[in-house]
């Protein structure tokens, strides 16, 4: 299939663009851009119905919202490689006076993005306001948002997950990156999550669950089938089993790289398993 | 001094109301949350003539925030209303991140501020609100003074772009702003002329300045009222050109001396024209339960207190 083909290639140039980013300014997210780098792309170029160009409103075309904004550098890069602004400004990652902070912000007029978030647990209710607003403007293109799993820890969550299924919020796809890892360890011990299916279903969503997270042939099947779920009344949740730091064999099966840049040498190693595709900015 | 009338007890909430039901008419972009106090913010009649424009988000102010900052992308101005503590203090990251930060055009609408809520006692009184939410970059912070002019604000927020806390409050009070007096975000209004000494007063607290006014007037005091109705941007421009003349000033609010209006009147002295100041203000307290008359006398909110102010800071010129 020649179109994963193509997604495997900006998948790659992605994780390069993540890790150059972090390493340059020693510090930012790499561990959880990485588990996320194949669903973000898949959902950018292949799953998402985008007009040209951006304004805020974003009327008769989808729209995304990050809610875990830590994981800045992965959504950067797709937004700079899709053509929302120049890659070469990925240089000025979290660096004084750009555009791109070090958690997503409006602030600075960064296109591709529509609210700030860094502060986790708020991301669901800012899809659920935008998901309305497309229902009242008759505008029946779809909202989608995608969340931390430590970040369910935050009640917020629980309002707005609440909310999306008793309101019939059926034009929101919502998933939770569930990589199993926060800051100081494993979600399990730190606060179970415990069987995130049930928990959402027994809200009122329907819910996928995807096992190979971050494999792009299984998430492109996953937004398929998810979109084939909208409008019949009820919220769509996609559980997507990632593993942090993927594709860089010493960043994954540990929380290690949630909030740490690589050195020169791992650095040079990291990019070693992502040789360049689509070029460097 | 310029004499005022009480048109009617009313409530600054019903003046909410009101107007909303105006804007639901004339504005199609207006929405309505509420977080499960319909009665309490008067919005009934809106949501009787828009239902699919009212938002009933339940007991999750921490949702209804993050909702309102959605749906302002699409173009839709939402009016986002509960009680202020809840508006506020519950909520503040919220505010921050997703509205003053994101500069989503939000309409925060807060009744119940402050102890002249009553009889539910502290946990319900915020007296902090004003504080936090004028400390937010690019918020704007109105506090109006009686039913016409709480009504007036609201029909002036929805026209302004950006974010704004509207603070009113639950009793019923004097009703004396003009019906059609249109309302000028951020431009402070002069109620009585006078030479003695100038006092600011927002909110609730305006009445009662007028009243303190007309007793000082018969002592043979000059007491020059404005309406600082906008909180943020704070009117420099009519404080300093007050008291260039009246060389004093006394501020009074319905809200903690620390972080409020009082403040803003202190910075802006400070820096341009240092005259002497008393703040009538609740002293960094709780409130507690009672009635709202009570509770005025108890944390000096009345016109017995500004007149208490006055004699006071006239002696320190």
């Amino acid at each position: 299939m020649a179109k994963l083909d193509e997604l495997q290639d900006i998948v790659v140039q992605t994780r390069r663009d993540i890790l150059r980013m972090v390493h340059k300014v020693n510090s930012g997210h790499p561990g959880g851009s990485l588990g996320c780098t194949e669903f973000l792309v898949a959902l950018y170029n292949e799953a998402m119905d985008l007009k040209e160009g951006f304004d805020m409103d974003g009327k008769d075309e989808d729209l995304f919202f990050l809610s875990n904004g830590h994981i800045s550098p992965v959504f950067y890069s797709v937004l700079a490689r899709k053509g929302y602004f120049p890659v070469e400004e990925l240089n000025t990652f979290r660096l004084l006076n750009s555009r791109l902070q070090g958690h997503p912000t409006t602030h600075e007029g960064l296109p591709g993005i529509r609210v700030a978030s860094g502060s986790l647990g708020q991301g669901m209710s800012v899809a659920i306001g935008a998901a309305l607003g497309k229902k009242l403007n008759g505008d029946d293109k779809l909202v989608y948002s995608l969340h931390g799993d430590g970040e369910l820890q935050e009640g917020q969550n629980w309002e707005a997950i609440m909310y999306a299924a008793g309101n019939k919020v059926d034009n929101l796809i919502s998933t939770i990156d569930r990589n199993g890892q926060q800051i100081d360890g494993p979600t399990e011990e730190i606060l179970p999550l415990g069987n995130l299916k049930e928990k959402f279903e027994v809200f009122g969503w329907d819910v996928l669950e995807v096992a190979e997270g971050n494999n792009l042939e299984a998430i492109v099947n996953a937004l398929k089938e998810a979109k084939s779920r909208t409008g019949k009344g009820k919220p769509v949740c996609i559980i997507l089993d990632t593993m942090m730091g993927n594709g860089v064999d010493f960043m994954m099966h540990t929380h290690a790289w949630h909030g740490k840049a690589p050195s020169d040498e791992q650095l040079e190693n990291a990019l070693g398993q992502n040789p360049e595709t689509l070029g460097d900015y | 001094m310029t004499k005022y009338i009480d048109q009617g007890k009313n409530d600054t909430r019903s003046g909410y109301g009101e107007a909303m039901t105006e804007l639901g008419r004339t504005n199609p972009n207006v929405v309505a949350l509420c977080a499960d106090l319909i009665g309490s913010l008067k919005i009934q009649p809106f949501i009787d003539e828009n239902p699919e424009r009212f938002f009933q988000i339940g007991i999750a102010e921490a949702n209804m925030m993050g909702i309102a900052a959605g749906l302002t992308i699409g173009g839709k101005i939402p009016f986002a209303s509960t009680f202020a503590n809840f508006a506020t203090g519950r909520v503040y990251d919220q505010i921050r991140q997703s509205i003053a930060y994101s500069g989503k055009n939000v309409k925060i609408c807060a009744s119940h501020a402050g102890v002249t809520l009553g009889e539910d006692g502290a946990t319900h009184q915020i007296l902090e609100d004003i504080g936090m939410m004028k400390m937010l970059p690019g918020m704007t912070v109105i506090n109006p003074c009686d039913f016409n002019q709480t009504k007036a604000a609201t029909l002036a927020i929805a026209e302004h772009e950006g974010p704004v806390y509207l603070r009113f409050g639950r009793p019923k009070v004097a009703n004396f702003t003009p019906v059609d007096q249109k309302f000028e975000i951020g431009k402070a209004l002069m109620l009585s002329e006078g030479t003695d000494v100038t006092i600011i007063a927002t909110g609730h607290l305006v009445w009662e300045a007028l009243i303190a006014a007309e007793r000082l007037e018969e002592q043979g005091i000059s007491a020059e009222v404005i309406n600082f109705h906008t909180i943020k941007p704070f009117d420099e421009e009519a404080l300093l050109k007050s008291v260039k003349k009246t060389g004093c000033v006394v501020s009074a609010e319905e809200h903690n001396f620390l972080g409020g209006l009082g403040e803003s009147v202190a910075r802006t002295l400070t820096v341009h024209n240092p005259v002497p100041q008393e703040f009538v203000a609740t002293q960094d307290t709780f409130g507690e339960s009672g009635t709202p008359e009570q509770l005025m006398e108890k944390y000096g909110l009345n016109n017995k207190a500004i007149e208490k102010a006055v004699l006071k800071v006239l002696k320190r010129k």
